[in-house]
């Protein structure tokens, strides 16, 4: 039957009346229709900025940071959030409220009170310590901070833990992890996500067979029992960028699989393509295919894939490095944060410590998630909706 | 039907296999074993240990085999005796430590998929049939920001809830009285008062996104032409939806199954660490940072092996409520 | 034949609108739309693709898929009780509306695989409609489906109740559709291309079921066809639309001998033109018989993996500047025998003699990988799917200009190269920098022509080439390939189910049937005096669009064609 399926129209909904089709929209690519779909998905292009948003913040954590994320203050024990104030006795002066601590002799605890007979002035490129920006610019100013720097001029935008240290500069030097995990760890699921998934797919029979099975063996395992199992083998003292690099694959070992499959099944349907047999016929070669024709196909939806992929990566390392078993103090991410606010008592006395880096957290998967939602239905411009 | 289950039963025993060797790869990965660790114990706490003992105890665990005959001790321990092996740490062996939390985290597993299929079924169908409502909306956007919220987030959130504004602890799985209580009408109903955070708390990202699949399953099925036959056929638009795309729609939930597992035990496995729920996770846990090999090992191993099992049940459904898988 | 005037009105459309507002404006699918239907009449709606003429069914009651809604006009139907009920004025999701559907007015579609819950057995599927309207109890419902499964002529009605669709063949699943139409005993049979998706032997069968039960039941019929052939077959009265609106309506003769309208008579014009041999090649001398061939086939086979042998010890001869079709119905294996021919599939067996330009002979079953991609060059192909043969990301330079940088011609040179061979498949050279999506079916299957002939080829495998396009471009199609045979020299594999586009444009034709060639010969003689039985079930189930000359009730059967 399949001779003369095409014949009629599909029942039901006319055909598209052949509309005149406006000039700029027939030369148009495929990476023009795919933005003009895009662009319709109004919440997946806020995501879009946000997301940006988020990695510039990321990567210039050290301008943004007002504090070393490292410096502890025992004044500052579990210093709530300090508000900003625009004006002082009516007159323009950016200032967060001073603090005034007093010691509860019955639970022994530090009490902080606004003090507002002590404002903080704060201002814009505050002059700082020596920093390398992105690891190599010598820079000396900071995007805000104190005007007169000093052990009680406390900047605490988002409060202070434990030690004393400025969540906010915390919060900020963790996304540069976080995120970055996500990257990488999304980088290596591709390699090889791409490179089993094209095997699978280009070679199918046997081949495919093994690797269909074998991937659906990975995923029938529950992930956090395996991915513990596999971060408890680092060892202890292990230097803290080597145990980055070894969680970054732990968390991209699942990851890839989806990934294969994606590709395995793009590359199943499209090989017996009129359009790739035409190009078969045309005299190209089987590699030739792949990149001229195959590859430029599903590029699309491996971003749109991959783009998915990244959120899943920063919830598995926050839940390793929560649990204790995955990135370790000194090292700073959200999950690291994280840890701090496993005991209840100490997050009932500064709630700071779990909501600050769960809003981060959750922003950043909201608007990832949002973002690859709006890309993968953008991902075949030439399939008609209408 | 019955060579259908019969093929998918095959497949299954290598998969074990398979999962019995990871498992016990995974608890082989660490440098140095136990014995390490407990040197490293002894040797902080100023303590020297002789290389006679050291050896002696290597003998007596097996350590000083071949990573192959330990794996084939262990395995074959499991197959003939029901015997896992015993746990270092808490000297004790592993089956007396684990049936008990291994019962409690799958009714956990069990209740929560409940909880998920129960809820996701009607709101997806919700969603679905009024498409870009106030209700479809609101459904996507809960659904997208509980599947952004980590499940251990969520946990301490509610722990923090409960204690600041109710004050009261939120944890385990009962009152202190009742722990050790034989059970009860009493048991019962205070565990049905713990349970049903933890369940809301691990399921709510599974649910969210099943409502996602539920939807777009019933939105493709909605489009079909023999939803078009049944309406001319006379059938009244609610039993249409129910008869037909919604059946068809349930089909692919059925296989998320697989998935949904080994996803509702992995938060089930956090959940607990960070609520002190008496399952496996917290056990697991302790283990694992202990280098405790066998009591680690096996749990992974029979958590894997359930998960198995209930893909192979989910695999079944789908047999049974899909003609077009059974006749392949 | 009995007039309308004796029989009694059962419908009556007047001034039927139905639109479907989109985001870039509204479309009138169905723009002031009327006809009469009178009991025990059969009313054809034809047109081409896009014409209205499905949305105008569905309209009937009250079906139309979202967004579309009926905007205007109205529908009196006439109840059994002979009170009149203006259907468009009902609520689409009402009680009143739903006694109509199936118990007055059943519906059949194109899909009945699609149509068809594919996980509820058949049986329920059918008993529903009594359930429904009658409320009829279950023993009493199968008693009766198994009657409705006997009366359609399904083999073993007992146990064909308990069965899925898919265990169905495609005529099988038609004919269960068709019985689940009248369970209720309709006043009125709505058939929505009920045969488009068959094979001609099966629409044959399913068009003949179709008039036996309107003469048991009475009932009216209206049917959906792009058709003409059916059309002439089974109607009273004929209702041609376009774009929406009603071009002509009248009587079936009228519309066939008289055509008033323009568009009809354009319509009528292009079908009966493919009745025939292409006028070029009438005036055409014939090939020569005795010219070495082009192409020598023997013997060739091959059997997928599952073991099914779709090509069968089959033979051809093609000679240069020759046409030869092959024709046959699905699962055939004329595409798979097209594709072998080029080594998209491994042929299993036998030789492929191709004779060079310069006379010396290669077997193309046997090529190594260099002399396989010389030899592609000299012999090209068509695709049947306009759509899926040309990739959405390329833009038309490209795609023609494909072959020609594989061959390694320089860029400036196939520019200029791409630009002659779009204005030689009748394309504005202009429009070069286009993507596929900016052009029609038609347009985007000249593409693919000029694809094929840029590598100046000497045969091309024409595969189904016409088959997704409309009837009126199918024969302008035609005959761009006739005159570019005539100024390239080519010679063409034609393959196709179509008889009338065979019989327009093949010097040969060789008929196939289950993976074997059953019949060769002279297009003349094989279509006039097919010697093969198959081939005679084959012509004779082709309906042929003069109502003068209804000939399915007289056709021959193939004993070996039955379905199982």
């Amino acid at each position: 039957m399949t001779d003369i399926q095409h014949l009629p129209p599909a029942a039901g909904v006319p055909a598209p009346t052949t509309s005149p089709r406006k000039g700029d929209i027939a030369v148009a690519g495929q990476w023009t229709l795919f933005w003009l779909k895009f662009k319709k998905h109004r919440l997946a292009l806020v995501s879009l900025f946000v997301v940006l948003f988020l990695y510039l913040v990321a990567a210039f954590a050290d301008f943004i940071a007002p504090l070393d994320p490292n410096a502890t203050n025992a004044t500052f024990t579990y210093a709530p959030p300090t508000p900003i104030g625009l004006f002082i006795d009516g007159s323009f002066a950016p200032h967060v409220e001073g603090l005034s601590m007093t010691l509860n002799q019955d639970s022994m605890r530090r009490e902080f009170a606004v003090d507002p007979e002590n404002p903080v002035r704060i201002g814009l490129f505050v002059p700082s310590q020596p920093y390398r920006l992105l690891g190599f610019i010598p820079m000396q100013t900071k995007l805000f901070g104190a005007l007169e720097p000093g052990p009680r001029s406390a900047v605490y935008l988002f409060g202070a833990d434990r030690l004393g240290r400025d969540i906010f500069s915390r919060v900020v030097h963790g996304a540069k992890i976080s995120l970055s995990i996500g990257l990488v760890g999304v980088f290596l699921s591709l390699v090889l996500g791409v490179v089993i998934g094209g095997i699978s797919g280009f070679f199918g029979g046997t081949v495919d067979l093994v690797i269909q099975r074998f991937i659906e063996f990975l995923r029938s395992i529950p992930t956090i029992p395996l991915w513990m199992g596999l971060a408890a083998a680092i060892p202890v003292g292990w230097p803290p960028i080597q145990t980055y690099f070894v969680i970054t694959l732990i968390v991209s070992l699942i990851g890839w699989t989806s990934l294969a499959r994606e590709v395995r099944g793009k590359f199943l349907s499209l090989r017996n393509e009129d359009f790739v047999v035409a190009a078969r016929l045309d005299g190209m070669s089987e590699i030739g295919i792949i990149l001229k024709h195959l590859v430029p196909s599903f590029m699309s939806h491996i971003i749109a894939t991959l783009t998915l992929a990244i959120p899943t990566m920063i919830l598995a390392e926050t839940a390793l490095s929560f649990l204790g078993i995955g990135l370790q103090p000194p090292i700073i991410s959200w999950g690291v944060l994280l840890q701090e606010a496993q005991n209840i008592r100490a997050v009932s006395q500064a709630p700071w410590l779990l909501f600050t880096p769960a809003a981060a957290i959750v922003i950043a998967v909201l608007s990832l998630n949002f973002l690859g939602d709006g890309l993968r239905d953008a991902a075949d411009p030439y399939e008609s909706h209408s | 039907m019955i060579l259908f289950i019969l093929k998918r039963l095959l497949f299954v025993i290598p998969t074990l296999f398979a999962v019995s060797i990871v498992a016990f790869a995974i608890i082989q990965l660490p440098p140095g074993d136990y014995l390490t660790t407990l040197m490293a114990d002894w040797a902080s706490q100023g303590g020297a240990v002789e290389a006679g003992t050291v050896a002696a105890m290597r003998e007596r665990y097996g350590l000083d085999q071949p990573i192959y005959v330990q794996y084939y001790k262990w395995m074959a321990g499991i197959l003939t005796r029901g015997d896992f092996g015993i746990s270092f740490e808490l000297g004790q062996p592993v089956t007396n430590l684990i049936w008990n939390r291994l019962g409690f985290s799958f009714l956990l597993a069990f209740l929560t998929l409940c909880f998920v299929w129960a809820l996701a079924i009607p709101i997806g169908i919700l969603s679905a049939v009024r498409q870009y409502s106030i209700t479809d909306y609101s459904a996507t956007f809960m659904a997208f920001f509980f599947l952004a919220v980590p499940d251990f987030v969520l946990a301490l959130v509610a722990m923090y809830v409960w204690s600041t504004y109710f004050g009261q602890s939120v944890g385990g799985l009962f009152s202190a009285q009742y722990i050790d209580a034989p059970w009860s009408w009493g048991k019962f109903l205070d565990f049905v008062n713990h349970v049903w955070l933890p369940v809301f708390v691990i399921g709510i990202g599974s649910l969210a996104a099943l409502v996602r699949i539920m939807r777009a399953n019933l939105l493709d099925e909605l489009s079909k032409p023999y939803v078009t036959t049944a309406r001319a056929k006379g059938m009244s638009e609610f039993e249409l939806l129910i008869r037909y795309p919604v059946r068809l729609a349930l089909n692919p939930l059925i296989s998320t199954l697989g998935w949904i597992l080994p996803a509702v035990i992995s938060g089930e496995i956090i959940v607990s660490v960070v609520m002190s729920l008496p399952t496996t996770g917290p056990l697991l846990l302790r283990a694992l940072l202990a280098q405790d090999m066998y009591l680690a090992g096996t749990l992974i191993l029979l958590i894997s092996v359930l998960t198995v099992i209930g893909t192979l049940i989910s695999d079944i459904l789908l047999a049974i409520a899909d003609p077009r898988i059974r006749y392949q | 034949m009995t007039g309308p005037a004796d029989k009694e009105l059962l419908l009556q459309v007047k001034d039927l609108r139905t639109h479907f507002p989109t985001r870039t404006g509204v479309v009138k699918a169905v723009d002031g739309v009327s006809f009469d239907l009178h009991r025990g009449e059969t009313l054809c709606v034809v047109g081409e693709s896009g014409s209205g003429k499905s949305v105008t069914a569905r309209s009937i009651l009250q079906i139309v898929d979202r967004p579309g809604r009926i905007v205007g006009g109205s529908m009196n139907l006439t109840r059994p009780d002979g009170t009149v009920t203006d259907i468009a004025s009902l609520d689409p999701r009402g009680r009143q509306i739903r006694a109509i559907r199936g118990r007055e007015i059943a519906m059949i579609f194109q899909e009945p695989m699609s149509s068809l819950s594919p996980i509820h057995r058949v049986g329920e599927q059918m008993g529903e409609m009594l359930r429904i309207h009658f409320g009829t109890p279950k023993p009493e419902r199968r008693r009766r489906v198994i009657e409705l499964l006997n009366h359609v002529e399904i083999p073993r009605a007992e146990t064909a109740i308990d069965r899925y669709t898919f265990e169905f063949s495609g005529g099988m699943r038609q004919r269960v559709m068709i019985a689940m139409a009248l369970a209720c005993n309709p006043n009125m049979l709505i058939a929505d291309e009920p045969t488009t998706a068959l094979d001609v032997t099966t629409q044959a069968e399913i068009l003949a079921l179709i008039k036996k039960l309107q003469a048991e039941h009475g009932m009216a019929v209206m049917f959906i066809t792009h058709d003409m052939g059916v059309v002439a077959e089974i109607a009273d009265q004929v209702l041609v639309m376009y774009h929406g609106k009603v071009k002509e309506r009248g009587p079936v003769r009228q519309i066939f001998h008289a055509p008033q309208d323009e568009y009809t008579r354009m319509l009528i014009g292009s079908v009966l033109k493919l009745e025939k041999k292409a006028e070029i090649r009438e005036r055409r001398a014939p090939v020569a018989e005795d010219a070495p061939p082009l192409l020598d086939v023997r013997n060739l086979t091959m059997t997928f993996d599952g073991g099914l042998k779709a090509v069968d010890d089959v033979g051809l001869v093609i000679r240069p500047g020759e046409t030869l079709g092959i024709v046959g119905e699905s699962g055939s294996g004329k595409t798979t025998m097209g594709r072998c021919l080029l080594r998209v599939y491994e042929p299993s067996g036998g030789r492929i003699d191709y004779r060079r330009a310069d006379g010396s002979v290669v077997d193309i079953a046997a090529a190594d990988k260099k002399t396989l991609k010389s030899l592609r060059r000299d012999i090209r192909m068509i695709f049947q799917d306009p759509v899926n043969s040309l990739n959405p990301r390329k833009t038309v330079a490209q795609i023609i200009g494909e072959p020609l940088a594989l061959s390694g011609m320089g860029r400036k040179e196939r520019d200029a190269r791409v630009a002659d061979l779009m204005a030689q498949v009748g394309l504005e050279p202009a429009w070069r920098e286009r993507y596929p999506h900016a052009f029609s079916g038609g347009q985007r299957q000249r593409i693919g022509i000029a694809r094929a002939i840029a590598v100046k080829p000497r045969l091309i495998v024409a595969d189904e080439a016409t088959s997704a396009l409309d009837v009126s471009l199918r024969s302008q199609m035609l005959d761009l390939l006739l005159q570019l045979q005539d100024e390239l020299d080519l010679a063409y594999i034609f393959i196709s189910h179509d008889i009338s586009v065979i019989r327009y444009i093949c010097d040969r034709v060789a008929v196939m049937y289950r993976g074997r060639i059953v019949e060769t010969g002279p297009t003349e003689e094989v279509t006039r005096n097919p010697r093969h039985d198959y081939t005679r079930a084959l012509l004779s189930a082709i309906p042929h669009p003069d109502p003068d000359d209804r000939r399915l009730q007289h056709r021959f059967r193939y004993a070996g064609a039955s379905e199982s």
